[in-house]
Parts: structure tokens; sequence; C-alpha cells
């Protein structure tokens, strides 16, 4: 399988603070691959770097590289807008936008000048809200407020929004740690569906989540990228007796 | 033994809630004690004549028709100079002000807010009343503004840092650039907040009397021109109540409930038009 994103001996701090520590891992071209690990292994941190969303915080600092499609994403003339038009994000909270649903999809698609009609606006919405298995309960209140919606609503709400600008790359930050079994199942089929068009990279704590969604598996702990394996490797025989102790539930 | 501490707990509990609601109660009584008096010494001399006419010597009516235009006249463009430099300040504070600079314009609208108004009055009566050679509506309306400015500036501030974190890393995770987060998603998420504190600023302002008196002056006449003095209920009421006469007294008491009307009309409009709608 091709590597869509190639990251090599990343380090990464929190001012003096050392989060990430010479990490090196491929994530493959239209796969899913999960992330777990303990809290505050910095699998959330490592997240952020492919998407450069850590650059909002002033005293975060990266070195190594990450490459996407071959380019240095943290390369000085890199456009960190085009960047993470490319490179989508849900993340942990749902975070919907104060505006109705409809807006709440267009967004994206209006800041990037997506469109070329009211037509065809409303027809990337409606493919948005397909592909993120929300239509159907949605079509009828387009217009009304985003916040009426369910918690499990919002976070495919959020997948919508993220997917209405035709991203090759979706991150998920523990997309369902905040939803209920039901919820968290819709997701859960999405994120399966989706590696049919997109490249997906998603951190969960819930390690039957990861073996039911991904392909490949890597566990971190305390800054480390300890093991990387397909799933059902990892979860059946793992090579570190770390991984291990932690898929078994010695600890964390 | 659990039984009395139980009821104990109950005990203290309403017992503090009713302290609170006390509380609560004695603030908003004086409020309507207040409003309550204004109203009964006021409301017999409020006619058709006393609202639209011009003030007259004691004893042949007259009014404050004047000053009301020219209180609206003044606020109005003390909140087109003051609001957006006001609100634009708050936005940088909050978005792009922590830094040195942001540190020293917090301190400093800090300090102005504490500053009092008739300094003010006085600042600007040197800066432009004087190179004017003479007291305007101008003059009044650039007083008011410098009151305004680091009000709305420091609760503008204050409103955009509650919008949530995550919100605007949802935003820039779609593509967006700094500026259309800050303007499509930060600022509406935070109006409701920036009107309130304008409206704040604005009510503040209406019932400024003291930076008046050395800029606007006064005017007895109906005046439409920002070059000239100008009338405003404040110094009108000031005039009123200074003045010897009972009925002088009561014409103060007229225009003061009518300056409130006015500061709760204001109210009302903008929570009106800022209401919540998502």
């Amino acid at each position: 399988m091709k590597s869509k994103i190639s990251i090599s001996n990343l380090d990464f701090y929190y001012g003096k603070n050392q989060a990430l520590f010479d990490v090196s891992v491929e994530i493959p071209e239209r796969e899913v691959m999960a992330f777990i690990g303990p809290s505050g292994c910095g699998k959330s941190t490592f997240l952020r770097t492919l998407n450069r969303m850590n650059d909002t915080i002033p005293i975060a600092r990266v070195k190594g590289e990450i490459l996407i499609d071959g380019k240095d994403i943290y390369a000085p003339k890199t456009d960190v807008v085009a960047l993470r038009r490319k490179v989508g994000m849900v993340f942990q909270k749902s975070n919907p936008f104060p505006k109705s649903i409809f807006e709440n999809v267009a967004y994206g698609i209006r800041i990037n000048r997506m469109h070329s009609s009211k037509a065809d606006l409303e027809a990337r919405i409606e493919k948005a809200l397909k592909d993120s298995a929300l239509w159907d309960e949605v079509k009828d209140r387009l217009n009304t407020s985003a916040f009426g919606l369910s918690g499990g609503q919002q976070q495919r709400l959020c997948i919508a929004r993220a997917l209405a600008v035709e991203p090759e790359v979706v991150l998920m930050d523990e997309p369902a740690s905040a939803l209920d079994p039901i919820a968290t199942q819709k997701i859960e089929e999405l994120v399966v569906e989706l590696k049919k068009k997109y490249t997906i990279a998603i951190v969960t704590h819930n390690m039957q989540q990861a073996a039911r969604v991904s392909d490949k598996t890597a566990f971190f702990m305390l800054g480390k990228l300890i093991e990387v394996n397909p799933t059902q490797i990892m979860f059946t025989s793992p090579e570190d007796k770390l991984t291990e102790d932690y898929i078994t539930g010695r600890f964390g | 033994m659990n039984e009395s501490i139980h009821n104990r707990r109950k005990l203290i509990s309403s017992m503090m809630t009713g302290l609170t609601a006390a509380c609560a109660f004695f603030a908003i009584a004086i409020l309507l004690m207040i409003l309550g008096y204004i109203a009964v010494r006021g409301f017999s001399a409020i006619n058709w004549e006393f609202l639209t006419d011009t003030p007259k010597p004691v004893g042949e009516g007259g009014g404050i028709g004047n000053a009301i235009i020219g209180s609206g006249l003044m606020t109005l463009l003390a909140s087109l100079i003051g609001l957006p430099i006001g609100i634009g300040a708050g936005v940088y504070l909050a978005e792009f002000g922590d830094n040195w600079f942001g540190n020293t314009v917090r301190f400093l609208a800090d300090t102005l807010i504490g500053v009092p108004s008739i300094i003010v009055g006085i600042f600007v009566y040197t800066l432009v009343v004087l190179p004017m050679t003479r007291q305007s509506g101008l003059a009044g309306a650039i007083a008011l503004a410098i009151i305004m400015i680091p009000i709305v500036a420091r609760t503008t501030e204050e409103m955009i840092r509650l919008v949530p974190k995550s919100m605007r890393e949802g935003a820039l995770a779609l593509g967006a650039p700094q500026w259309r987060v800050t303007w499509n998603i930060v600022m509406p998420a935070a109006a409701t907040g920036i009107a309130t504190g304008a409206m704040l600023a604005i009510a503040r302002i209406s019932g400024e009397t003291a930076p008046l008196l050395f800029t606007a002056l006064n005017s007895r006449f109906y005046n439409y021109f920002y070059d000239q003095p100008m009338s405003s209920l404040t110094v009108q009421i000031y005039n009123f109540a200074t003045g010897p006469f009972e009925v002088e007294h009561q014409m103060a008491w007229a225009a003061t409930l009518v300056l409130v009307a006015l500061i709760l009309l204001i109210n009302i409009l903008v929570r009106f038009f800022t209401r919540k709608r998502f």
C-alpha cells in the first residue's frame, strides 16, 4: 500500500517539555490507521502536527520531517491554509458553529470558493451530509440551528463539514469519546465507509474501536511510538511487551 | 442522628438561599425606588411643549426639545467614532494581544476607564475647543467617544475570549485564514456580548455631564450643526437643578425621566436586534 504521509524522526516540544520523541511512521493511503495509548502519551499532539494545528500554540516547536504526498509540510513556504484544506480534522468534542445546519457545512465550501453556483453549493452540501450519514435525519430542517442536533448528530455534522471541503486526509481525534454506543457505532461504520475515498488517522482511547475500524494500529507511550503493526497482528500477537500489557489492560 | 444532620443541612441551605434572595431583592429595590421616584416627580411636567420647545426664562414654560436632539446627535457621533475603534481594539487584544503591546494597551485602557470624566473634558477642551476657538457638538462628541473607547475595548475583549477555542480550531481546520475565523465565526458568536458592552457604554455616555460642560457647553436654540455649541439633556438637567426656582426643579425631574426612558429604549432596541438566532 502506498503511503500518504511519511513521518520521520519527529520531535515535539511544548516550551521545554518534550512531548514526542523521535517518531517515525508511515500512514498508508486510503486506509484507516488508529493511534492508541494511555492518556497524555502524545497521540493527540501527534495528530495535530499533521495539519499544523499546533501552530496556534505559541510555545510549540517541531523538529523532524512530515511529508504528505512527498512534500514537507513544515517547509517555510508551505501554505498552512491550503494544507488544512487538504488535511481535514474532526475533534473530540463536536464543535459546530453557531449557525444553521446548512451554513455549517457551507462554511468551508464558501471560504475556499469551491462552488460555481447556488445549486452547486446545495448539491455539495447534500453530498457531504449523505457521506456522513446525516442527510436523512436533517434534510427537512437544514435551516435550523446546529445546536438543536443531538451529540452524535453534531459530531456527524462536523464530519460532513470536514468532508465538504474535499480533503484527502481526515484526522479524527477521539471522535466518539463523548457519544453513546449507538452514535458511536454510526461513527465507526462511517469511518470504515470513508476509507474508500480518504486516508484516515484516528486517535482513540477505546481499543475495541481501534480493532473494529482500523487496518493498522500504532501504540504510543510517554511520547514514544512503541509499535506499529497491522491491527490484526497488534491485537492478537503484539511484538512489544508494553503493547501487550496495555491492550490486555494491565495498565493505562 | 442521620435525620438531624439532614435537617440541619436543609435548614442552612434554605437560610443561605433566602439571604442571597434578600440581597438580590435589595439591589433591585433601590433601582426601582430611584426609577419610581423619578417617574412620580417628573411625569406631571411632561407634555408636548416640554418635549419639543427650547428653554425659556423661568415662568414662561419652555422645554428640552433642543437638548434631546443635542444629546442624540452627540451620542450618535460619539458612537460612530467610539464603537468601531473600541470594538477593533477589543478584537486585537483578544486575538493578537498576548504580547507587550497588548499588555500595555490593556493597562492603559483600564487606567482610562478609571479617569474621572471631567479630566477627559479638560483634555478635549485644550485639544479641540481652544484651536476651534469655541465650544461645539463635535468637541462634546469627541469627549464622549474617548470615554467610550476603553469600556467598549475591554468588554469586547472579554466577550471574544469567551468564544471557545474549539470553535476557532474547527474553522481553522477547514482551511479558514485567521481573519476569516475572527470575522465570520468568532465575532458573530460574541455579537450579543459585544452589543451588550456597546450598550453599556452608550448608556454611560448618555448620562455624562462633566465632560460636556467644557466642550459642548449648552445652547438655548435648536442646533443641528456639530461646529456650534450644543445642548444636552444632562447639562440641561444640571442647569435646571441648580436653578433657584421650584419650576426649574420640576423640569429637571421631567428631563431626567426623559433621559432614563431614552436609555431604556436604546437598551430594548439593541437587545432586540442582537437576540440569539441560533
